[in-house]
């Protein structure tokens, strides 16, 4: 019994073979290599797609478009990607990052997916061969994507200079596995928040969104006064997971903690 | 089991070995091609002990699949060394006793060969951001760090 590697040119070839219930899709393998060097039973076919168009990067204007296939590292080294680099730099390690897809980490389970947390902040668009989905609505539903459907790209509007946070929250630095991740689009105009999306990971076991926190952010100033309510509010709908890293309790209280500190930045 | 051909350069000779399917480059390297400085540590990507060098980029041979590495250039540190000379990041790491049970320092030298081949003159936050991956238990990570700025130096010594 071993695994077996089928590759495609396109992704129109690789979802027939990506329907069976045992074949999982490989990107870098920082995920998927990684469950059968552990011992995971359930895959036995791994599907890859080399199409050199799911690795491109493109910006036009305002709107980046990543192909699935690009890895952290091409994220963190591409000019144009400035605003939003420090969240691709965020994953593993340089050989970790050298690795690791657009794609696969909309699919990491938390701890993980800290990029994914930065796409979900920034509001981003997934692509599909057939068409595209909101990235809030596609990590609600990612495990019951029907067999054979295949992330093509990512695509959403570079954030304007100044509004993008981001915050890795680890023991160890610079590589560490996330206690808390932090990801943050907050506009501001007449001294007060005009817009805020806050995308946290690790309080769920996806990222998800801080609406609550966001909604107490609306025309406040940003100060700590300013913030209060929202802090307060940071933790509505969260459900942080407990693993070897932190308990799901402590992620609760350090979470106001940081988004403070990352807010008031 | 199914056998699938892999060709590959390895340390700068064209090798090709039938391995198992679904085999990692990790295993391929030491059961197949003879190589055994990369080593095996955790299995998971979060040691660095397997990095190895494949197409001028550093990745951990653990989560590869060697067959996805058909036509590649594959650089591993029992490459390093040239007619009994050592490379310059060995030689260091030697000097300035930068490796005591020797395990993962296979995993720093590529990292730290990765790492001079895009800035050849790295600060003391460099050197620590790209071993960042790599995982050493004896030597508190400080000789390592010195190793590969020394290395750098006297890199940048020759070429003066």
């Amino acid at each position: 019994m071993g695994l077996t590697l089928q590759s495609f040119r396109s992704v129109g070839d690789a979802s027939g073979a990506l329907a069976a219930a045992d074949a999982r899709y490989l990107g870098g393998g920082t995920l998927v290599v990684r469950a059968a060097n552990e011992g995971d039973v359930s895959l036995s076919t791994l599907v890859r797609v080399t199409d050199p168009a799911l690795g491109k990067i493109t910006v036009n204007g305002r709107l980046a478009h990543l192909g699935a296939s690009v890895t952290m590292a091409a994220v963190s080294r591409h000019r144009e990607l400035d605003a939003i680099a420090a969240a691709a730099r965020a994953v593993g390690g340089p050989a970790v990052r050298n690795m690791a897809t657009v794609g696969g980490n909309l699919f990491a389970p938390a701890p993980y997916g800290d990029f994914a947390v930065a796409l979900l902040a920034l509001d981003a668009t997934v692509h599909f061969a057939d068409g595209t989905q909101p990235i809030e609505a596609f990590l609600a539903m990612r495990e019951t994507l029907s067999r054979g459907r295949i992330v093509t790209a990512v695509s959403f509007t570079l954030p304007a200079p100044g509004t993008f946070r981001f915050l890795k929250v680890s023991r160890v630095k610079p590589k560490g596995v996330s206690v808390l991740t932090i990801a943050a689009v907050i506009g501001q105009k007449d001294g007060a928040i005009s817009s805020a999306r806050i995308a946290l990971g690790c309080v769920a076991d996806r990222p998800i969104r801080a609406k609550a926190a966001e909604r107490a952010l609306a025309g406040r100033p940003r100060t700590a006064e300013g913030i209060a309510d929202a802090l307060a509010a940071a933790g509505d709908g969260t459900a942080p997971i407990t693993d070897a890293i932190a308990s799901g309790w402590y992620r609760a209280e350090v979470l106001p903690v940081h988004l403070r500190r990352l807010l008031l930045e | 089991m199914a056998k699938v051909p892999v060709q590959l350069t390895l340390n700068g000779s064209e090798r090709a070995e039938f391995i198992d399917s679904g085999q990692t480059l990790l295993h391929s390297l030491r059961d197949r091609f003879g190589d055994t400085s990369p080593k095996g540590g955790c299995h998971q990507g979060t040691c660095g002990a397997c990095s190895v060098i494949v197409d001028g980029e550093l990745k951990l041979s653990c989560l590869t699949l060697a067959e996805t590495c058909n036509g590649s250039h594959v650089e591993t540190t029992a490459g390093l060394a040239s007619d009994g000379i050592l490379h310059p990041l060995q030689r260091a790491f030697l000097d300035g006793f930068a490796a005591q049970c020797g395990f993962c320092t296979p995993g720093m030298i590529m990292a730290a060969k990765a790492l001079l081949a895009r800035v050849p003159n790295p600060s003391r936050e460099e050197v620590i951001e790209a071993i960042s991956g790599n995982i050493c238990r004896c030597t508190g990570y400080e000789p390592i760090i010195q190793a590969v700025l020394s290395a750098a130096r006297s890199n940048s010594q020759n070429a003066a």
